[in-house]
């Protein structure tokens, strides 16, 4: 490989691995305090996307930075709705009833989002602030790709310094370690819940509006990043943030050099790593085993 | 603080555990649970925090109904709860444990953070450490020192000394005598029941849900057929 082409796909990597790791964190961030597979996850980046392109329409160029704002708070909202009105009945639930609820949801945000977006492609321009190249190496370096990749270390550095250094992140961790002592201790644990539910909602929501200029926002692309974040977070350990981003390298590797040397096989790969690491790790890379 | 348990009933399920309890502790006062294994001690005290609500009747602190409050809430009015077993936050080190505990409103300022480290000299070297990693003991450090630090109006322990070494059982009776020295309300349920009734003032005796006798410690800790029922050792 000549230079140029290993910082081609370093840039590829860290890109897929950055949008894929705001909607697993979210997602194992989520399954840590609520004990719940969040399949309607899917649904909170797809609307992400769609918010935005819709505001990008309706405003214009300064229409992506307004979205990037608004659409994860939106987003963030629909959360809360989704958490105290239909996943807060459910804790106490089989695993597999909540599995197939929050499944439920997300067809149920599909058929809406049809009806509201409709099956056409969609998509929104990225601001010309981060249009273009620059040259490294011999490399063509997309702007844009290195903003997806800052928002994805944004996100990460946040993440750790809510929950290592923050009263508020040592309660949400102390809600999954036990949250009966947590409420006898004054917290009001189902609010914490309810609060990590809407940041993880936000997570996926800002993906969302982060990948919109560079990929086509559709029917299906829910589903897709559900399956994706989940093998990201299977890979990693449900539950750790470490092993999310782990994991999210880890599949932008095999997805990057994969469509490299042998496309038709990459998604092989994937699968057959997740099946190796089950095999091996059944609590994945950095998880804990199940209390 | 006073607590009034007034004819209480809870279920697990369709099994109803509690089948009309009732008792009080009055400010103040230190009060004994003693019963056989599976009688319904920690499931009192799971009502009384509201962990697991009771179905009928009232708990009240003070002159406030609490029955079917939010156990956050009944917490913040001055209640601490110290459950049995290692139920310090595992993954989260000592000095955090004791960073999430919050003061209740109108509670008083005795155990600040200084003194609960003056008393348990441990939980200050250990002060780093992951809490899931300390030893039964220290665990049950924490858990008081957690409950002090939210200067409760009125504790709940639930068998402090199960799983302790005799020299910790030891040290756990003068903090308990600390306690009733300083008026602390504490209600204590205890398998050593003669450990328990060194410290209380009066005690109840709960059998199948039921409270059976109810007595001054005094007299309990005379009585040889309690003693007997209860399965107490002599050198105990
Ligand atoms: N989570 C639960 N689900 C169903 N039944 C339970 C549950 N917890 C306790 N029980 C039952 O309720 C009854 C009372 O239990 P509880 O734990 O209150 O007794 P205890 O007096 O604290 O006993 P021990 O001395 O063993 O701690 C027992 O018969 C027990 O089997
Ligand atoms: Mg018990």
């Amino acid at each position: 490989m000549s230079e140029s082409s290993i910082i081609t796909n370093l840039i590829g990597i860290l890109t897929t691995a950055s949008t894929l790791f705001m909607v697993a964190a979210g997602l194992t961030l989520v399954f840590g305090a609520l004990r719940l597979i969040n399949i309607a996850h899917g649904s909170f980046y797809m609307y992400g996307a769609y918010l935005a392109t819709t505001l990008a329409a309706r405003l214009g160029g300064a229409g992506f930075w307004v979205s990037l704002v608004i659409c994860p708070l939106v987003v963030a909202a629909m959360g809360v709705l989704v958490e105290v009105l239909v996943l807060r009945r459910l804790y106490r639930r089989e695993h597999l009833t909540q599995l197939l609820a929050t499944f439920a949801l997300l067809l149920i945000f599909a058929d809406i989002a049809l009806r509201l977006w409709g099956k056409s492609v969609r998509s929104i321009k990225a601001p010309s602030a981060l249009n273009g190249h620059f040259q490294f190496g011999g490399a063509a370096v997309p702007v844009y790709d290195l903003f997806v990749i800052g928002v994805a270390a944004l996100v990460a550095i946040g993440l750790w310094a809510l929950m290592s250094r923050s009263k508020l992140g040592w309660r949400v961790r102390a809600v999954v370690d036990d949250p009966e002592v947590l409420a006898a201790s004054g917290t009001n644990v189902p609010l914490i819940l309810t609060g990590v539910f809407a940041l993880g909602a936000m997570l996926a929501g800002l993906s969302g509006v982060v990948i919109a200029p560079e990929q086509a926002v559709q029917p299906g692309m829910d589903a897709e990043i559900i399956v994706a974040a989940f093998i990201v977070a299977v890979i990693g350990g449900l539950g750790s943030i470490v092993g999310a981003a782990i994991g999210s390298l880890i599949i932008g590797v095999v997805e990057t050099l994969g469509a490299v040397w042998t496309p038709s096989w990459a998604s092989t790969f994937i699968y057959a790593l997740m099946i190796l690491v089950l095999a091996i790790r059944p609590w994945g890379l950095f998880g804990e085993t199940e209390r | 603080m006073t607590l009034t348990v007034h004819d209480i009933h809870t279920y697990y399920g369709r099994s109803h555990v509690l089948q009309g309890i009732s008792l009080e502790v009055a400010d103040g006062e230190t009060v004994a649970l003693l019963g056989r294994n599976g009688a319904g001690k920690t499931t009192t005290m799971r009502s009384v925090v509201g962990l697991t609500a009771p179905h009928r009747g009232t708990v009240e602190l003070d002159d406030t109904d609490i029955t079917g409050m939010p156990t956050h809430q009944i917490a913040r009015r001055g209640m601490a709860f110290v459950p049995s077993g290692r139920r310090a936050y595992a993954s989260l080190t000592v000095r955090q444990n004791l960073a999430l505990s919050t003061r209740g409103k109108d509670s008083p300022n005795a155990w600040t953070l200084d003194r609960v480290l003056e008393t348990f000299p441990k939980l200050q070297q250990l002060g780093n450490r992951r809490a899931g990693h300390l030893s039964g003991g220290e665990q049950q450090m924490l858990k008081l020192g957690r409950a002090l630090l939210s200067a409760p109006r009125i504790l709940l322990l639930d068998e402090p000394t199960e799983g302790l070494s005799p020299a910790i059982v030891a040290d756990l009776g003068r903090w308990l005598a600390i306690l009733k020295k300083e008026r602390t309300t504490v209600l204590i349920t205890e398998q050593n029941a003669l450990f328990a009734l060194k410290y209380a003032d009066r005690g109840y005796i709960i059998e199948k849900g039921l409270v059976r006798h109810e007595a001054s410690a005094e007299s309990l800790r005379q009585s040889t057929e309690i003693q007997r029922y209860l399965g107490v050792a002599a050198s105990a």
